[in-house]
């Protein structure tokens, strides 16, 4: 059975007070994330928002084992911490990369793909909130098109957001997904599945930001739930190089009820006015990738 | 010294690395070739393939990585090794300061190699020169047996006093070159070196968070402690590195006690008690200036050599006390602080002037990107300056030893 | 400033505690009050529901019937409201004089 608000662990792996911005939506991540490995798990952060949710020494808002990283250090460090367990006979913890946009598909690229390659013991998740918000919203190369930031300010972001999951997957490890803070519990299985699977796992999570994306503080699951509704973002899982679509991203494929990315857009300051011709090729990008994630999932049903 | 000849072999600089390494029992290694290292970590992923070394290979995608895996299995309680050289441990720059920071007793192998541009594959020691502040500590060595044996004794140091170490030896010089060694027997080195105790402080048991961001100041912790700010673990570190001049020394003593030979500490001189002249250096070059000494000697120069073991920590008042009898001092870099000449005569100069010896200090810039030196060629060098300092003509200007300009 | 004699650490690490960046609850400006009459699991005094406490960003929500609100931790951002099923959450402004009397000076953390 899914798991649903009520079969959720109760136990917990973030204290209250924290230093998160209001409404992060890292915080709902990593929760679930935390109830799924039941806090058996070391966490390597590399600089990003998740660093500041763990708090400044000689304090910790989390109660699981976190090594802090250099930028684009994640996946080496993570995969040194596993060479290390499995030398010493240690099966029983997951080894959690734990990283943002830009520490996963800018400056963290390369490690990530010399560990995918070498399919190291290593569960990367890529928490996407679509830009350097940890140093005050600067473009990274997961900012979507025609989105401000404070190094695309006037115009906007040119070009779209790269297809992290494709890059990814080019790898051949044994499992991706993607997940979203709008349903946990969609997120909670496949942390638990990915759990369950060794070599390199890589889990790409939308993460909506209050301050980054321009949109209120109360507004963070209804964000991340129309990325899904709209298609802008896609639930999945490629177990084994089979692709399926999960949760709502399912439902929606089953009933053909997507909304119009127009109304996820509108939502974010960070569009401003969005002229109609950009506004145009974003739900064409967000319909042509749809088209190809419910083919493929028909295909490998 | 007495060699047991069953146990030597000969073999190359690099190999000997390697074999220190496999002594050493590592659980960890990482690395990523680059010319001249390459055949250290080449031999290593065969010892580990073949199983006559219980370890894991990590055959990472930069050497930013090589030290991203170290930093890694050390803070989760494994032994661990990597070797470099030049643009390879440029790359692993920011690493080299996390792996300091966080106090791991990393040992890495420093194959020495110019920087480019324009790119050059030969020695000179730029590479760990330009690394020096990141809080390493570096050893230089000056030939294959030394090498093997500041490995293992690089270990001791570096899980005693909790710094990383680096050990460096010449790029081809030493590197590619065979020497007879003698390689120990693996009982006797658990007996200087044991195996690895694990201990980890990365455990769900205990759960902590590693290096976060720490503010200037200190800060109360949640049982009302007041802990250390920023600058108060940089003291702490700077103070490991104090302990380690006692260290480096003290883990030479023991490697003599077990294997029967050492290698001076932080320092060794050779010809140095009664010498006027004094030729200081580190690495292969020091080796070559005792030839040097020879021949100045045979022309009736008194001249000696000191040879620089330890360059961070730096042993200044060693050194200012091995040359308080000299009247001239003659320093052979290989490398350049760029504005500011050779960085070890740098180093002496300032160390002799805090502890109020005062020779004549001159300074030779020599075989960057490879540039052959002959021992002659630092007899030329000695008898320029003895003839500058016998005219009294003052502050010399850095020379550079067989400049083609 | 203080002298940090009784430190032992070499390195940088912290331990979890409550309250890692003070009593967040001065943050807010608007507090969340949940309506008895309206809330499922108030109502049926049972664990029903429960999206409050799943969606909470800050893990200041229980997990009980009626789920309470950590008011010292508590940034104020909404979320529960938003994502109440039966409109019964709502933001009331937070009075000034509140906010002040909870201020505490250098309470860096609570175990």
């Amino acid at each position: 059975m899914a798991t649903n608000t009520l079969n959720l662990p109760e136990q917990e792996y973030m204290l209250p007070g924290n230093r998160a911005c209001a409404g992060c939506s890292v915080g709902i991540v990593f929760r679930h994330m935390s109830k799924a490995l039941d806090g058996k798990a070391i966490f390597v952060v590399p600089a990003s928002c998740f660093t500041v949710l763990c708090g400044m020494y000689p304090t910790a808002s989390v109660q699981v084992p976190v090594m802090n990283s250099v930028f684009p250090g994640t996946a080496a460090c993570a995969s040194g911490i596993a060479a290390s367990l499995k030398k010493q006979g240690r099966d029983d913890l997951t080894v959690v990369a734990m990283a943002g946009d830009g520490g996963t598909a800018d400056i963290g690229m390369q490690g990530l793909s010399g560990a995918a390659e070498r399919n190291a013991n290593v569960f990367f998740v890529c928490y996407d909130n679509e830009a350097y918000m940890n140093t005050g919203t600067q473009r990274s190369s997961l900012t979507p098109l025609g989105a401000k930031t404070t190094t695309t300010p006037a115009k906007g972001k040119m070009q779209f957001a790269k297809d992290l999951p494709a890059i990814v997957e080019a790898h051949d490890i044994p499992y991706i997904a993607t997940a979203s803070p709008g349903y946990p519990g969609d997120l909670y299985d496949k942390v638990c599945t990915a759990r369950g699977i060794s070599g390199t796992r890589f889990m790409h999570i939308n993460a909506p930001c209050p301050p980054g994306w321009q949109f209120p503080t109360a507004e963070t699951v209804a964000m991340a739930q129309l990325a899904v509704e709209t298609g802008a973002f896609i639930l999945f899982e490629i177990m084994d190089g089979k692709f399926q679509l999960t949760g709502k991203s399912l439902a929606l494929a089953d009933k053909d009820n997507r909304q119009p990315v127009r109304k996820f857009i509108e939502l974010q300051s960070r569009f401003g006015v969005l002229d109609e011709e950009t506004l145009a090729r974003l739900q064409e990008r967000v319909d042509e990738r749809w088209r190809k994630a419910v083919a493929r999932h028909r295909a490998e049903e | 010294m007495t060699v047991d000849t069953q146990s030597v072999s000969v073999i190359t600089g690099n190999r000997a690395a390697a074999e220190a390494a496999r002594l050493a029992r590592v659980d960890v290694v990482a690395a990523y070739p680059i010319t001249p290292q390459s055949p250290v970590v080449e031999t290593l992923s065969k010892y580990i393939e073949t199983g006559v070394l219980d370890a894991e290979f990590i055959t990472v995608e930069s050497e930013h990585s090589a030290m991203g895996v170290c930093i890694g299995a050390a803070t989760s309680g494994s032994r661990v090794f990597t070797a470099s050289s030049a643009n390879g441990l440029a790359y692993m720059c920011e690493q080299l300061s996390w792996a300091a920071g966080s106090r791991l007793p990393i040992v890495m192998g420093c194959a020495n190699r110019a920087m480019s541009a324009p790119w050059s594959v030969l020695n000179d020691q730029q590479d760990a020169m330009s690394q020096r502040d990141q809080g390493w500590i570096q050893l230089y060595c000056r030939n294959n047996q030394e090498i093997l044996d500041t490995f293992l004794q690089g270990f001791r140091i570096a899980e005693q006093v909790k710094l990383p170490v680096m050990v460096c030896y010449d790029g081809f010089i030493l590197s590619h070159t065979v020497m007879p060694v003698d390689i120990p027997e693996q009982e006797q080195v658990d007996a200087y070196l044991p195996p690895y105790s694990v201990h980890t402080i990365l455990d769900p048991e205990e759960p902590r968070n590693v290096n976060p961001v720490t503010l200037a100041n200190p800060r109360l912790n949640g049982d009302g402690v007041l802990c250390h700010g920023y600058m108060e673990f940089r003291y702490l570190m700077e103070q490991a590195h104090k302990e380690a001049l006692d260290m480096i020394v003290v883990a030479d003593e023991e490697f003599e006690a077990c294997f029967g030979r050492r290698w001076g500490g932080l320092l060794w001189s050779y010809q140095l008690e009664d010498a006027e002249v004094v030729l200081l250096a580190a690495g292969s070059l020091a080796g070559e200036a005792t030839i040097s000494a020879d021949m100045l000697r045979s022309e009736g120069i008194r001249a000696g050599v000191l040879g620089l073991r330890a360059y961070r920590p730096f042993p200044a008042a060693a050194v200012a006390d091995a040359l308080k009898e000299a009247g001239l001092v003659v320093v052979f870099d290989k490398s350049l602080s760029y504005g500011y000449d050779g960085p070890i005569r740098r180093d002496v100069q300032a160390a002799l002037f805090e502890h109020r010896v005062m020779p004549e200090v001159h300074g030779y810039i020599a075989g960057l990107g490879g540039r052959d030196i002959k021992a002659r060629e630092l007899v030329d060098a000695a008898r320029d300056s003895i003839t500058w300092a016998e005219q009294g003509k003052g502050p010399k200007p850095t020379d550079w030893i067989n400049l083609q300009l | 400033m203080g002298q940090t004699r009784h430190c032992k650490q070499k390195t940088a690490m912290s331990w979890p505690c409550v309250g890692e960046a003070g009593r967040t609850g001065d943050w807010r400006t608007l507090r969340p009050v949940v309506d008895p009459e309206k809330c499922v699991a108030a109502r049926k005094g049972k664990i029903v529901c429960m999206q409050c406490w799943m969606f909470c960003p800050d893990n200041v929500i229980s997990r009980t019937a009626p789920p309470e609100i950590d008011m010292e931790y508590c940034k104020g951002c909404g979320v529960c409201v938003q994502v109440c099923p039966s409109q019964a959450i709502e933001m009331r402004p937070e009075h000034a004089e509140d906010v002040a009397a909870s201020t505490k000076e250098e309470a860096s953390c609570d175990r």
